[in-house]
């Protein structure tokens, strides 16, 4: 048996009257790419939050890296990276400055950062753009940018939500190339999108509809499942279904 | 250890977004010079050079006397003489004069033998405080003019009113303004420039990577205040290096305790912003009610620009909860009175309190987890 990284067992969420995450349970393992899909209001960005100990649940339990959410929020967060697409990097500082400022936050030292940012730039292959300021950047460079700084303290899990919103195919192609090769080394990655593309990379992908998960496997099983030919189609079939409005 | 160098990091961060935004640095350093010379300059409650119109008709020597005394005064400039009273109105309609004043037919003869001179004067209502402060130097001529008439004589019953203008005795409004534009440039400064620094993180999402870290969420925040905090400061210095040698302003009391009583108000006005920036999502909500809700009611309640106690009762009564007024009652002790801390101890222990009172609603009302 793999170990578990992430286990979630009946996860509710209400705001008000309003069920966003409806007694969802699943397991994701360690260096896994798990894929977390869904239509927007499905409520798969209120879920990843709750994981992220951005929201509290309201039942359920769930345990992430090995430490339990509700008791121990603070050893989760020292144990996850997140990234999204809406920010990812500060525009106003160099690029040197936001791997400092990122890396501090988790509490690497200051000399172990100096060292680590020109390694890191030199391996993303930026070539000599440390005192860059990061708002000059193309958005390809700061997204592959902000998974090597997520990713910096060497976290157990990372969250992606969205990671490669807006990004040209071929960056999208480079920036799955780095989150295999991190998920080789053990990482595992929690990734939301809405290319279902991407979604035929992951290991495994569940989705979500109306707040519950509606599927949960691997592409090729899911495919086989739905007889469908491809993850686009596995994802309509089931979007459909959704009696939810798109908030 | 821990604590202190990752609470280094957030500074340091927060002073570069600072430093980097020129524009809005350059509007924060800039604001306090350009207000301090626009009311040292430009805006001024002394009324100088008043034109006045004069309708004489008496024309003697006493007359003419009296005349040439408004006109030798700073403060008035005989415009117009005019022969018709019917005349007045319509200067008065084009702005073209201040006062009209008319002395009565035998002013001299009366004078002399019905000890009893009659003039008129007359003032353009519409503008109420410009027209009570030219008639009371009006009639400060007048009395000056009465009183080298009479000479030795004296008068069988009189009262001598004598008034000195205590701590400003020329009734320059600087004394009046320098309080009152510390006041307002770091309820602005505080308030206003915290809240959207906050609500930024927030909007653009860079709220959501810090939440997500294992930071204490309260730190995110007073790390956040430290370089207005700074930056608060040392407009206090340029403000009051300003009044000091180039509007002639003097420090009465003591500096250092001027200098600590605004620290203290600038704590109040961080707190604040932090209050506003816990409640808002937005930067323009932020922006409004820093504004509208602080700058406004800091303005009309700090009893620089309307004395409190000529408001209504119930204005008073919402006065007291006016960060500003307390501020600005131990300015002007300080600085302009010269008055020690046993005389404003109890506007710093209200702002103490009030700074406690919004910091820990700030801390309280803000979300370590998203909504």
């Amino acid at each position: 048996m793999q170990e578990k990284v992430i286990e979630v067992q009946h996860l509710t969420k209400k705001f008000g009257e309003f069920t966003a995450v409806d007694h969802i349970s699943f397991d994701v393992f360690k260096g896994e790419i798990f894929g977390f899909l869904g239509a927007n209001g499905a409520g798969k960005t209120t879920a990843m939050r709750i994981l992220c100990g951005l929201l509290e649940s309201s039942s359920g339990s769930a345990k992430v890296a090995g430490y339990d959410l509700k008791y121990q929020s603070e050893l989760v967060k020292q144990h996850i990276g997140y990234m999204s697409q809406k920010f990812s990097l500060y525009e106003d500082l160099t690029v040197q400055e936001n791997i400092m400022f990122f890396g501090g936050l988790y509490g690497i030292p200051r000399m172990e950062l100096k060292e680590k940012s020109s390694y890191l730039v030199a391996q993303l292959g930026l070539g000599n753009i440390t005192n860059e300021l990061v708002g000059s950047l193309p958005l390809g460079w700061k997204q592959k940018l902000a998974f090597s700084v997520a990713i910096q303290h060497q976290p157990k899990i990372v969250f992606l939500d969205e990671p490669t919103g807006g990004v040209d195919p071929i960056t999208r192609r480079q920036f799955w190339d780095m989150i295999y090769e991190a998920s080789s080394k053990g990482l595992t990655v929690f990734v939301t999108t809405h290319y279902m593309d991407e979604a035929e990379y992951c290991h495994r992908v569940s989705i979500m509809v109306d707040g519950r998960i509606e599927a949960l496997d691997s592409p090729r099983l899911l495919k086989e499942q739905f007889k469908a030919a491809t993850m686009d189609e596995v994802f309509h079939q089931l979007a459909r279904r959704a009696k939810r409005n798109a908030e | 250890m821990k604590f202190r160098s990752k609470s280094f990091v957030f500074i340091f961060k927060e002073f570069k977004h600072v430093l980097r935004d020129r524009r809005s640095l350059f509007f924060l350093m800039a604001q306090p010079v350009m207000m301090m010379l626009l009311f040292g300059f430009a805006l001024s409650n002394e009324v100088k050079e008043s034109n006045i119109a004069v309708i004489d008709q008496s024309n003697d020597l006493e007359t003419i006397k009296l005349i040439d005394r408004f006109e030798q005064s700073k403060y008035f400039h005989v415009a117009e003489r005019l022969t018709n009273t019917n005349e007045i109105d319509r200067l008065f309609r084009q702005g073209r004069i201040r006062l009209a004043i008319i002395i009565h037919s035998n002013f001299a003869n009366n004078l002399n033998h019905l000890n009893q001179g009659q003039i008129q004067i007359i003032a353009d209502g519409s503008d109420p405080n410009t027209a009570s402060i030219a008639t009371s130097y009006l009639s400060a001529i007048l009395r000056d003019y009465q009183n080298e008439l009479l000479g030795d004589k004296k008068l069988p019953y009189s009262i001598a009113v004598e008034t000195r203008m205590l701590y400003n005795p020329q009734l320059k409004s600087a004394f009046n303004f320098v309080p009152g534009v510390m006041t307002l440039i770091l309820m602005l400064l505080g308030a206003m420039m915290t809240s959207v620094s906050i609500v930024r993180e927030k909007e653009q999402g860079s709220m959501e990577l810090l939440l997500a870290s294992p930071i204490n969420p309260i730190r995110v925040v007073i790390s956040k205040a430290i370089p207005y905090l700074l930056l608060a400061f040392l407009n206090v210095v340029i403000i009051l290096f300003i009044a000091v040698f180039v509007l002639n302003v003097p420090i009465q009391g003591s500096v250092f305790l001027l200098l600590m009583s605004s620290l203290l108000f600038i704590s109040t006005t961080l707190s604040l912003g932090l209050f506003i920036s816990s409640v808002t999502e937005q930067q323009q909500v932020a922006m409004f009610i820093s504004l509208i809700g602080l700058l406004m009611p800091a303005l009309v309640f700090s009893g620089f620009m309307f004395p409190i106690e000529n408001m209504p009762k119930i204005m008073q009564i919402i006065s007291n909860i006016v960060p500003t007024r307390w501020y600005y009652a131990i300015v002007r002790a300080i600085m302009i009175k010269g008055l020690g801390l046993s005389s404003i101890w109890k506007e710093c222990l209200i702002l103490a309190g009030m700074t406690f009172f919004f910091m820990t609603l700030a801390i309280k009302k803000f979300k370590p987890r998203l909504q």
